[in-house]
C-alpha cells in the first residue's frame, strides 16, 4: 500500500510538449510511471514521447481514463490549468510550477475543494511512491520501497529525508512535497491523516519551515489523531526576522511562526524532533527503535 | 514588493478611501512650496522609507510654518532613517510626504492580509489603533476583530457593519467605514496585494474617517499583470546585493556571520545555516541558487557572496535532484578560476551524478575541501574559517 498513487495510477501531463513537461515526463516514464498522454492546447492529435497529445484535459480523460495530472505550465496559467483538470474529473492534481499568485491559489483551492479533488502544490517537487509511480521532479533513484511516510514543505530537504531513510534501509511508503507557498493544495494535516490510515506507513517524517502556522496545526492534529511515531525537523532556527512592513502578518499568526515555537508545539504533541537536517534518518531510528 | 506611504495613499484614493491632502516632494524647496499650498495651519513632514516605526525614529515631524517644513526637509533628505524594523544602516530618505493635519478624536486600526490557515483574505480592525498594535494582538487578541472574505462575493456590507458596530462607530461613520472596507477589499484583489495596513485610521474631531497612514505589500508573483505597480518600485530602498542576486534569479539575504553559503533550495539553504550554527559557526548569508544552476549563475553567486568582506570561507551544499552535480562542479571550478577566490571553499555534492562531480573537483588542481555529508561539511567550514 501507499497513499494517493500506485502502479495503477494513470497520469497525464499539462504543459506536456514544453521543455519542463518533456524532460520530466521522460524521467517519469523511465521510472515506470504509467504516463498515458498529455495536454498542450493546439497540439491535439500529435504524438509526443510515444504518447497522445490532447487539446483539452476533458478529451484526455475521456480517451485515456487518466486519474492524475501533473502541471508544468507557466505560473500565470496555473489557475486555469488546475480548474480545467478539476472540472474534467481528474482526482489528483500535482502542480509543480513556482510563482503562482496567491490570490489565484485562493480561488483555485476553493474550486478543487468543491469538487473533492486532491491538489498537491504548487511550488513543490511532487509525489512519489517508490518503484511504482513518480509524479514530479524528484530524482527517482534515491528512493526505496519501505515504511516511512515523508511530508515536506521544502524540495531539497525532502531529498535529504529520502536519502537518509534509504541509507538506513527504512525506505519510504510515499513522499509528498507539499510546497512552500502560502496557500498549498495539501497541508501537513491532510497528509498526516492519509499516512495514519495507510498500513504500509509505520512512521512519519515531516519537515517544516518558518512562517505560517501549518506546523502548529499539524501538532494539534497529531496529538489526537496520529498513533504512529512522528519525527520532525523545522528549517530556519537561525533565519533572521529581517526587514518587514507593518505588523499585520505577525498579528494574524498570533505570535506563532518561528522555528522554536514550531519545535515547541510539536514536542508538546509528542513528536520526536531533530535540530539538525543531518539527523533526519537517525531521528526516525531513535523514535522507532529500528536498526 | 513594498510601496511607500504616498503611493499607498494614492491607491486608497483611487478606491474611494479618504486620506489627508498631501504632496510628495524630493527637495527642501519643494517641501516649503508644498507646505504653503496646503490649507491647515500645521503640516506634517513624513519620511518615505520602507520600514515601520518611523515616528519613534524621528522620521515624522509636525511643523508650524512653511519655513520650518523646509528646515525639517533639509535635515531629513539624504540621510538614513534607522527604526526597529531596519538594519543598523537604516533606509535612505529620498522622498518626503508633506501633509495636512487634522484633530484626532479616536485612533483605529485596519489591516488586510492573506490568512494561510483560513485560506481567505482576512480583514482586521481594532479600537486600539496606534503604534503598539502588535502588543495588543498578543496580550488582548479579543480586541482584534476579524472577518474572512469569500472570494466569490468579496467584502459584504453586513461584514462591514459587524466591524463598524464592534468599533463603536455610529451614524454616518458606519456608512463611511463600509465604503472604506469595500474599497479596501476591492483594492486588495484587483492589485494582487499580500498586505495592507492603515494604522491609524482616525476619527477626526468633526467625526469623519481618514486613512492617516498606509502600508502596502504586493504579491511579487503577481507583478506580471501589474506593470503600473512595477513602475512604483523604489530600488533605493532595497539591499544592493539582494537586487543584483534577483537579476540572476538568485535568492540572497545578507546576514551577520562570516561563512558564505551557496545552496540549492530554500529549505536546504535554511537547514545549512542551522547546521553551521549548530557546529559553532555563523552564516554570512542565505543564498538559494535554485533548480537550474548553470556555471554562469554559480559564478555570479560566488561574486555576490564574496562582495561581503566579512566572508572568511564559503560552503557549497548541493543536493542534485534534477540538477546534475557534475555540471555544478564545472560551475564551481569556472567560478573559482574567474573570481580568484582566496578564502577556503568546502563543497558537498550529493545526489544526481555526485561521484562524477566530486571527481571533477578533486582533479581540478584547486584547493577545495570536499565533504561527504552535511555535518562533515559544516564541521570542515567552521574549522576552516577557524576561531
Amino acid at each position: 500500500m501507499s497513499i494517493l498513487i500506485n502502479k495503477e495510477t494513470k497520469v497525464i501531463c499539462q504543459g506536456f510538449t514544453g521543455k519542463q513537461g518533456t524532460f520530466h515526463s521522460e524521467q517519469a516514464i523511465a521510472y515506470g510511471t504509467q504516463m498515458v498522454g498529455g495536454v498542450t492546447p493546439g497540439k491535439g492529435g500529435q504524438q509526443h514521447l510515444g504518447l497522445p497529445v490532447f487539446n483539452t484535459v476533458k478529451h484526455a480523460v475521456e480517451t485515456t481514463q487518466a486519474d492524475a495530472s501533473v502541471i508544468y505550465v507557466p505560473a500565470p496559467f496555473c489557475k486555469d490549468s488546475i480548474v480545467e483538470a478539476a472540472e474534467a474529473g481528474i482526482a489528483l492534481i500535482v502542480c509543480i510550477t513556482e510563482g503562482v499568485p496567491a490570490l489565484d491559489m485562493l480561488e483555485a483551492k476553493m474550486i478543487v475543494d468543491s469538487y473533492g479533488v486532491r491538489l498537491i502544490g504548487p511550488n513543490c517537487p511532487g509525489i512519489i511512491t517508490p518503484e511504482a509511480c513518480k509524479i514530479g521532479i524528484m530524482p527517482g533513484e534515491i528512493h526505496q520501497t519501505g515504511r516511512v511516510g515523508i511530508i515536506s514543505r521544502s524540495g531539497t530537504l525532502t531529498y535529504e529525508c529520502v536519502k537518509q531513510t534509504s541509507d538506513l534501509s527504512f525506505g519510504q511508503s510515499t513522499c509528498i512535497g507539499i510546497g512552500g507557498d502560502p496557500i498549498p493544495g495539501t497541508n501537513f494535516v491532510d497528509a498526516l491523516g492519509l499516512f495514519e490510515d495507510d498500513p504500509q506507513t509505520e512512521a512519519i517524517l515531516m519537515v517544516g519551515e518558518i512562517g505560517g502556522t501549518s506546523e502548529e496545526e499539524a501538532a494539534e492534529f497529531i496529538q489526537s489523531n496520529v498513533s504512529k511515531p512522528v519525527v520532525a525537523y523545522i528549517a530556519g532556527v537561525t533565519a533572521p526576522k529581517g526587514k518587514r512592513m507593518g505588523h499585520a502578518g505577525a498579528i494574524i499568526a498570533g505570535g506563532k511562526g518561528t522555528a522554536n515555537e514550531k519545535f515547541a508545539a510539536l514536542e508538546a504533541a509528542g513528536v520526536y524532533t531533530v535540530r539538525s537536517p543531518a539527523e533526519l534518518g537517525k531521528g526516525v531510528a531513535d523514535a522507532t527503535g529500528w536498526k | 514588493m513594498n510601496l511607500h506611504e504616498y503611493q499607498a495613499k494614492a491607491l486608497f484614493r483611487d478606491y474611494g478611501m479618504p486620506t489627508p491632502v498631501g504632496k510628495k516632494v524630493t527637495t527642501a524647496e519643494q517641501a516649503e512650496q508644498a507646505a504653503l499650498s496646503l490649507d491647515t495651519a500645521n503640516v506634517v513632514v513624513k519620511a518615505q522609507v520602507h520600514a515601520g516605526g518611523r515616528g519613534k525614529a524621528g522620521g515624522v515631524k509636525l511643523v508650524e510654518t512653511a519655513k520650518q517644513a523646509r528646515d525639517v526637509a533639509e535635515s531629513l533628505l539624504g540621510t538614513h532613517l534607522v527604526t526597529f524594523q531596519t538594519d543598523a544602516k537604516g533606509q535612505p530618505i529620498n522622498t518626503l510626504l508633506i501633509e495636512e493635519t487634522c484633530t484626532i478624536d479616536r485612533e483605529l486600526y485596519l489591516g488586510a492580509v492573506i490568512d494561510r490557515s483560513a485560506q481567505r483574505i482576512t480583514l482586521m480592525a481594532s479600537t486600539e489603533g496606534g503604534v503598539n498594535i502588535e502588543e495588543v494582538a498578543e496580550k488582548t487578541p479579543e480586541k482584534i476583530l476579524k472577518i474572512n472574505i469569500n472570494p466569490m462575493t468579496g467584502v459584504m456590507p453586513f461584514q462591514c457593519r459587524e466591524l463598524a458596530f464592534g468599533l463603536g462607530l455610529t451614524g454616518m461613520q458606519i456608512r463611511e467605514f463600509t465604503r472604506i472596507l469595500m474599497g479596501l477589499g476591492k483594492l486588495f484583489v484587483e492589485k494582487d496585494l499580500s498586505l495592507v495596513e492603515i494604522n491609524p485610521l482616525v476619527v477626526t474631531a468633526e467625526g469623519n474617517l481618514l486613512c492617516l497612514d498606509g502600508k502596502i505589500n504586493i504579491d511579487s508573483s503577481a507583478l506580471f499583470r501589474h506593470p503600473d505597480l512595477v513602475a512604483l518600485q523604489d530600488v533605493t530602498q532595497e539591499d544592493e546585493r539582494e537586487l543584483r542576486a534577483a537579476k540572476w534569479d538568485l535568492n540572497y539575504v545578507a546576514l551577520e556571520g562570516n561563512i558564505g553559503c551557496m545552496v540549492n533550495g530554500a529549505g536546504l539553504a535554511m537547514g545549512t545555516m542551522d547546521i553551521i550554527k549548530l557546529q559553532g559557526g555563523d552564516p554570512a548569508n542565505f543564498l538559494d541558487v535554485g533548480g537550474t544552476a548553470t556555471a554562469e549563475r554559480v559564478a555570479e553567486a560566488f561574486k555576490i557572496i564574496l562582495s561581503d568582506d566579512k566572508v572568511k570561507g564559503v560552503l557549497v551544499n548541493i543536493f542534485g535532484g534534477i540538477v546534475r552535480c557534475d555540471l555544478i562542479a564545472e560551475g564551481v571550478i569556472a567560478a573559482i578560476k574567474e573570481v580568484a577566490i582566496s578564502v577556503p571553499v568546502v563543497v558537498r555534492l550529493e545526489g544526481n551524478r555526485a561521484v562524477e562531480g566530486v571527481n571533477l573537483l578533486n582533479s581540478s588542481g584547486l584547493e577545495l575541501i570536499s565533504a561527504t555529508d552535511l555535518t562533515d561539511a559544516a564541521n570542515k567550514i567552521v574549522a576552516a574559517v577557524g576561531a
